[in-house]
């Protein structure tokens, strides 16, 4: 297509869409004025006004929080497990999770290429970006890797949890001093791992025959739906030391995780009821009249397309959850908000909350961005026999 | 006690596969089954005819117990069905069954629906499951499309997988629930073409349906259903050209118009 061509066709789209009717035309113009002059406002201020030196300078701090400066190669390691794992399901599902993997890599290189981090950082970023595509190789090649890497996800997330802690002789990091991104993940993916089984138990049990697992089911699910978040991690704060007695004693981030894990259970579980409810009642007999037994009716043949056609809702709830990490706030933990008030509150520093607040919004952005792509990306894909 | 599970088993060995005695069923306060009793032998095929609600459908999903019954007793292959669920499972394992809506598992491939059960009921190993599926394919006409999803076949191609689901669990007992009522009317020769083959094996076929050729040509036995009941029962040309009673007369006088 040659210029001109291209031309006239965005000329004849403007005609049509932004300038169609006289009200159209005025209605086009004012927005165009309001987007010119505000964008203006942004770019100068990103470009030109900003100080971005309040960044790198406090890089560390809303990474990791308090996290001890000398372990932080911990947090690296545990990060490289991770990019392992996701390179190894790009090599095995491809798809969307090429994307994904992409948009890691992506964000590795630009750290690697940010003139103020430091050569250690530059290493670990470039660890990183070759473990993913070591894991992409892994995955594609050999079979014994495709058939255990759903298994090696699920072992990850308590060996970071221990690793990130210490274990043996490495140095006690206690978890009061997790703070910042590294917080807000791991709230975050703790409580994905866990409230989805949890969730699919709960919207089992209450379709169950068994009355009493019925009724503790929906005492469950309503009560917990009927109280706002804060109040869960506040009862979690609480009442958990007192109903596990003096004998065991939950760290602070551990009592949160489990406050999030319990609340989103909750929503998982009613989510997930409502995709078996759209399961035609002839998959259930047709399970029954091979012999399936309860387990493997469920297992084989309900949640496979209950669960298929809530993904995007239950996306929707992933991405809530890792926005709502914000409310640890109130429970005295810093996740990456809260870090971010005290960059901000530091005298060193007056003036530059916008600076902080824009990093942080951009953070939360790419991520959730990239999540609600996963979603799109499932949806389509769920379309039987088409993907 | 222990002569009476006797009694029921050699019963089971000897000739009859399926018994029932007086089974009472309600929806409700709506009285479907009305005392229904019927003995099947190994190998026989029956055929059960009838008007639309008048309980045929709701009769052979109780021998695989889809429904409950609230009065009389079912005994199926020796085994005396009861609410405890070891029993229905061991029932079902030896009685297939053939859906007017084919309920074939969509998210699965062909192959897949086919060797579900086998290798998790049946305990095969995947090879041999596998293997046994391609043979049943191959013998429903449908070998080269093991690798496809049920939503990319036609109605009768479905229909004939899921009467290759049903045999590839080797079930004694095949019940079919109007396996043709929901076909266009070009595929529903080539499910009864599949089913008449069937026919000629040694399974015992209990089939609910509304086509009256097939019925005279395969059937041991036609029963016709009414009210609730059987009301007549005895070899197709007895039952198609000499029905005792009126309202059997009836029935088959406006559906062979």
């Amino acid at each position: 297509m040659s210029f001109l061509q291209q031309k006239s066709k965005i000329i004849d789209w403007m005609k049509k869409n932004l300038f169609g009717s006289w009200i159209n035309a005025i209605i086009t113009c004012l927005f165009a004025i309001i987007i010119i002059f505000i964008a203006k406002a942004v770019l100068k201020f990103i470009f030109v006004t900003a100080k971005w030196d309040v960044i790198p300078a406090n890089l560390k701090i809303l990474m990791v929080g308090q996290y001890t400066a000398s372990e932080v190669w911990r947090v690296w390691l545990s990060l490289s497990v991770a990019v392992f794992l996701l390179g190894v399901l790009w090599g095995v599902k491809r798809g969307v999770i090429k994307t994904v993997s992409f948009t890691i890599v992506a964000i590795f290189a630009i750290i690697l290429l940010l003139p103020f981090t430091s050569i250690a950082t530059k290493i670990w970023a470039a660890v990183q970006i070759l473990l993913t595509f070591a894991g992409f190789w892994m995955g594609n090649k050999f079979s014994f890797v495709k058939r255990y890497h759903l298994a090696g996800w699920l072992i990850s997330v308590p060996v970071i949890l221990i690793l990130l802690n210490g274990v043996g002789n490495m140095k006690d990091v206690n978890s009061n001093l997790w703070g910042g991104f590294l917080l807000t993940v791991l709230i975050a993916v703790v409580d994905i791992v866990f409230s989805f089984p949890l969730g699919i138990l709960l919207a089992l049990g209450r379709r169950s025959k068994l009355v009493v697992v019925r009724w503790f089911s929906i005492i469950y699910i309503e009560v917990i739906r009927g109280v706002p978040l804060i109040t869960v991690l506040f009862a979690a704060q609480l009442l958990l030391p007192l109903f596990l007695g003096n004998g065991l004693e939950l760290n602070n981030v551990l009592r949160v995780m489990i406050g999030f894990t319990l609340f989103n259970a909750a929503y998982v579980a009613e989510t997930v009821r409502g995709g078996m409810q759209i399961i035609p009642q002839g998959q259930y007999e047709a399970a029954q009249a091979l012999g399936l037994n309860y387990v493997q009716r469920m297992t084989f043949v309900i949640m496979p397309q209950a669960l298929r056609s809530v993904v995007p809702a239950l996306v929707g709830s992933v991405i809530e959850v890792f926005k709502d990490t914000s409310l640890v706030a109130i429970v005295s933990l810093m996740d990456l908000l809260g870090i971010a008030k005290r960059v901000v509150a530091n005298p060193q520093f007056l003036g530059r909350q916008m600076e902080v607040f824009l990093f942080v919004a951009a953070i939360f952005f790419v991520i959730c961005t990239v999540m609600s792509k996963i979603s799109k990306h499932m949806e389509i894909s769920s379309s039987y026999g088409k993907n | 006690m222990a002569t009476e599970k006797e009694a029921i088993i050699s019963a089971g060995n000897e000739e009859s596969i399926i018994v029932c005695k007086d089974v009472n069923k309600w929806f409700g306060s709506h009285h479907v089954l009305r005392g229904v009793s019927l003995e099947v032998k190994r190998g026989e095929v029956i055929v059960i005819i009838g008007p639309s609600g008048s309980g045929k459908s709701t009769f052979i999903r109780t021998i695989n117990a889809l429904e409950e019954i609230q009065k009389g007793e079912i005994t199926v292959n020796g085994i005396r069905l009861s609410d405890n669920v070891s029993d229905i499972e061991a029932i079902r394992k030896e009685t297939g069954m053939v859906f007017q809506q084919f309920n074939l598992f969509p998210h699965m491939t062909i192959l897949d629906n086919l060797t579900l059960a086998p290798i998790w009921v049946r305990k095969w190993p995947k090879s041999k499951a596998e293997k046994i599926a391609l043979e049943l394919l191959e013998r429903v006409g449908i070998h080269d499309q093991a690798k496809k999803y049920p939503g990319q076949l036609s109605g009768g191609q479905q229909q004939r997988v899921a009467i290759a689901r049903t045999l590839a669990m080797q079930p004694e007992i095949i019940l079919f629930d109007e396996p043709t009522s929901a076909l266009d009317p070009e595929m529903i020769k080539e499910v009864l073409d599949v089913m008449k083959t069937l026919a000629g094996s040694d399974k015992t076929l209990v089939v609910v349906t509304h086509e009256m050729k097939f019925a005279q040509e395969v059937a041991d036995r036609v029963l016709f259903f009414d009210g609730g009941n059987i009301v007549e029962s005895g070899p197709p040309a007895q039952i198609f050209e000499n029905p005792e009673h009126d309202r059997t007369k009836l029935f088959l006088s406006q559906i062979l118009k």
